[in-house]
């Protein structure tokens, strides 16, 4: 086994109510890694070219919360989850940061395969003794932090019974849906901590569309041994070292861009994306730090970025209620993007969103579409019950509620934006896809196009494999196959700050492997994005995505910004069409981004050339 | 060295002035960032490899944003010491560190028991009894949880007193008191 890998996988049919441990060869682990990678090549060898009939939310739909080999031993280690995705139809390496993943290593496990469906709500439970499917009735309809206070008791009272005489059982770790996630709101996200998500993808739906209610994982083993150990604790001092030395985002997190995104970069989206711009001032960093922040450096295994801070309400209305910072993109997407511009209101609408298993970005995301139709006066008040109206957090808590539980107009918005979009037009017989903020289905991240000033420019959306996913933009089909490519399938955080020549120095000494941050950007890194490009293409079995057509920006981003700085800017759509096509000809797939042949054959995918051939048709 | 401690109860003398390096590990329960790399450096040193479970400082997390270092608070009456059957704990008169004689311990857990914070474990490889011995002096998890500017865990020079041992609690207890602290009432309910 090379080095960074526990050595197994733990595959879980829930149907037959049957558990193995299965291993992968070294040149399949080379290639992929693990994560994303890993992820996207086990869907196709086991779903293969039926992949079009495969409903995302039956039962044979395949759930992948996969490691790598760096997750862990390399500063911020995190799980990755996979699937064919409910949203998108193709895949999405969506990660969070957990000590699950650690457990699960420790407990001699690189990842967890489920297939089938349980008969009634279960969850896993991994520890070194292997992986067991334990009865989860008593916690189905429980919210995140009522699921975590159960779990920690029950598995450590469990734990402790069977070895008494070992000392204190320490907590394991876990990831769980919230009541969004057991009633398949597609978008809904794999949570962990209370607070952290793998957001994008919908893979807390497929959970839920399993009876999955949480795996948990808990080893008394040592991290998986590495090729080059005294390498590797070098490596380790020199990454924290450089980690440590990131002050500006250890203070702040991500959490004081809730005002400087908006008021500097014009690229937040307020009330559904109407406009990017606001300059309130109250909403500012240092008004969350000084009256909600109660733990200002909050870290995940092995990070010493602490870029989260957790938030408590202590008096008022929301008493009682915690989350972390918020970040950005939940300031943006539980706050402005509703209208919210109260530092209080926004760590509410966070910790209640958290709660209930919706995606943090994709979850208000669609609640901002619908917001935004009650707005123009498509949606009334009887579809809600409520009045959606802009600021109001109690009303979009209802909303939140409304789509978990899929009560009244909340059955149509739990199938994401997109999907949504596309029923309501239908109903109402008006066009509602112009408001819908989504790239193949996946809501786009809290980092706008129009004004140019972000990260984030013309076509990085448009050509992601992950759609909306702000986390994994395109760039130019090169330099991010070493970096979020990498970062997903070797899972780990991408906060920390290493330059990319030491972490692959890190990725070498850990694995062995013979990798080079050229090989990535050649041919690794494009492998996995060609796979899921296919796997996308192949969508099914409810929709189809048109090659060009789809490989767009949504139309709200070539209105012109229509306030701030920026404003009259715009998406420019010449550009997007440029870059379009120079992304797919970098990555060898034709004019409408289908992948060429000798394509595949250089990376190792010719068995994925019939399909691709009908395609192209 | 003239203060000697043995493992017997009766033996154990007051330490004096010239105690030549009593250190103790200050725990500052709300800085502790959850990083957890103190129970990596920890296993670092003592296991040659990151080995969290059988860190000598473990991080309970009973509920998210309540971390807490769990480690050995060296009792001024050393119950673990006492409870040994086989005499395989000592105290380490420079220190004053709970040693452990790996030869002798029979993995009995006696010291568990005793520990009012059941801060001994079983090393999940051979069971042996696994405490805090304080790196001879210079802890590796203070040095880490310094060097990232938390000092949640901090070096002090300190005589031995009767307030070490009140440390000496259960880590769901201790998170329940700062689970109140930092979330106010709604602290009471989520351990």
């Amino acid at each position: 086994m090379p080095g960074g890998y526990a050595g197994k996988f733990l595959d879980v049919d829930l149907t037959r109510e049957k558990l193995k441990d299965i291993t992968f060869d070294d040149e399949t682990l080379e290639a992929y890694f693990g994560g994303r990678g890993l992820a996207a090549k086990i869907l196709w060898d086991r779903i293969g070219a039926k992949w079009p009939k495969v409903d995302p939310l039956g039962p044979e739909n395949i759930f992948i919360a996969l490691t790598g080999p760096m997750t862990g031993i390399f500063p911020g280690g995190r799980i990755c989850c996979s699937g064919k995705s409910p949203l998108s139809n193709g895949t999405v390496g969506s990660t969070a940061s957990t000590e699950f993943a650690p457990e699960l290593k420790m407990a001699g496990y690189d990842g967890v395969i489920v297939t089938g469906k349980a008969s009634g709500p279960v969850y896993i439970l991994v520890t070194d003794d292997g992986g067991e499917i334990r009865d989860a009735s008593h916690l189905w309809g429980k919210v995140g932090e009522e699921t975590i206070k159960i779990l920690n008791k029950e598995v450590t009272a469990e734990l402790t019974k069977r070895k008494p005489n070992v000392g204190l059982w320490k907590e394991p770790g876990m990831i769980y849906i919230g009541p969004a996630g057991e009633n398949m709101v597609r978008n809904a996200a794999v949570m962990s901590k209370i607070c952290h998500a793998a957001g994008y993808g919908g893979y807390g739906a497929v959970m839920g569309s399993k009876n999955l209610k949480a795996i948990v994982a808990k080893g008394r083993g040592p991290l998986p041994k590495v090729f080059a150990p005294e390498a590797v604790k070098l490596l380790w001092k020199r990454v924290h070292e450089i980690t440590i030395g990131q002050d500006g985002f250890r203070r702040r997190g991500t959490g004081y861009a809730g005002y400087s995104v908006g008021a500097d970069t014009s690229s937040e989206p307020v009330r559904n994306w109407q406009e990017e711009w606001h300059d309130e001032r109250g909403y500012g960093g240092p008004m969350f730090e000084s009256r909600y922040w109660v733990k200002k450096y909050w870290a995940d295994f092995n990070c010493t970025l602490s870029c989260m801070k957790i938030s408590c309400i202590k008096s008022g209305r929301w008493k009682g209620d915690i989350t972390d910072m918020p970040d950005y993109e939940l300031e943006a997407y539980c706050g402005t993007n509703l209208g919210i511009f109260d530092p209080g209101d926004n760590v509410h609408m966070s910790a209640i969103i958290d709660n209930l298993g919706h995606s943090g970005i994709n979850g208000p995301n669609t609640m901002a579409f619908a917001a935004e139709l009650y707005q123009r006066g498509i949606l009334a008040k009887e579809d809600f019950g409520f009045e959606p109206k802009w600021g109001d957090a109690e009303a979009f808590t209802k909303l939140a509620w409304l789509i978990a539980k899929r009560e009244k107009i909340g059955d149509v918005l739990a199938e994401g934006t997109y999907r949504a979009a596309k029923k309501i037009s239908k109903m109402k017989g008006v066009d509602v896809m112009p408001y819908a903020v989504h790239v193949k289905g996946i809501e786009i991240g809290a980092h706008g196009t129009r004004s140019d000033a972000d990260y984030t420019h013309d076509a990085c959306y448009a050509v992601s494999v992950e759609g909306g996913d702000h986390t994994s933009t395109a760039s130019d089909g090169y330099k991010e196959m070493s970096s979020s490519i990498f970062s997903d399938s070797a899972v780990f955080c991408n906060f920390c700050g290493a330059p990319q020549e030491l972490i692959f120095d890190y990725a070498k000494a850990i694995t062995g492997f013979p990798i080079t941050q050229e090989g990535w950007r050649r041919v690794n890194g494009p492998r996995i994005v060609t796979l899921q490009r296919a796997l996308l293409l192949m969508g099914g079995p409810d929709l189809f995505w048109v090659p060009i057509e789809d490989d767009d920006n949504p139309r709200r981003f070539y209105e012109p910004l229509p306030s701030g700085p920026y404003k009259g800017r715009t998406t420019d759509k010449e550009l997007v069409e440029q870059k379009r096509a120079a992304y797919f000809e970098t990555l060898g797939w034709d004019e409408r981004g289908i992948p060429k042949r000798e394509t595949l054959e250089k990376l190792g995918l010719a068995d994925l050339e019939p399909v691709m051939k009908k395609l192209k048709k | 060295m003239n203060v000697f401690i043995s493992n017997r109860i009766g033996d154990i003398q007051p330490f004096g002035d010239d105690m030549a390096n009593p250190i103790w590990i200050v725990r500052d329960y709300e800085r502790c960032s959850g990083c957890r790399r103190c129970e990596l450096a920890c296993s670092m040193h003592h296991e040659d490899w990151m080995w969290p479970e059988a860190s000598r400082v473990r991080v309970f997390m009973p509920f998210p944003g309540l971390e807490v270092p769990h480690l050995c608070a060296q009792c001024d009456d050393y119950p673990c010491v006492k409870a040994c059957p086989v005499e395989a704990l000592s105290v380490d008169e420079d220190t004053t560190a709970v040693l452990v004689g790996r030869e002798k311990c029979v993995g009995c857990g006696k010291c568990i028991g005793a520990c009012p914070g059941e801060v001994p474990f079983l090393h999940p490889e051979d069971d042996k009894a696994t405490i805090c011995d304080l790196c001879e002096g210079d802890p590796e998890c203070v040095k880490v949880c310094h060097e990232a500017r938390y000092d949640a865990l901090r070096v002090v020079e300190e005589k031995m007193n009767v307030h070490r041992k009140l440390f000496s609690r259960h880590p769901v207890d201790v998170a329940k008191d700062l689970a109140v602290k930092l979330f106010g009432e709604k602290g009471e309910e989520v351990i």
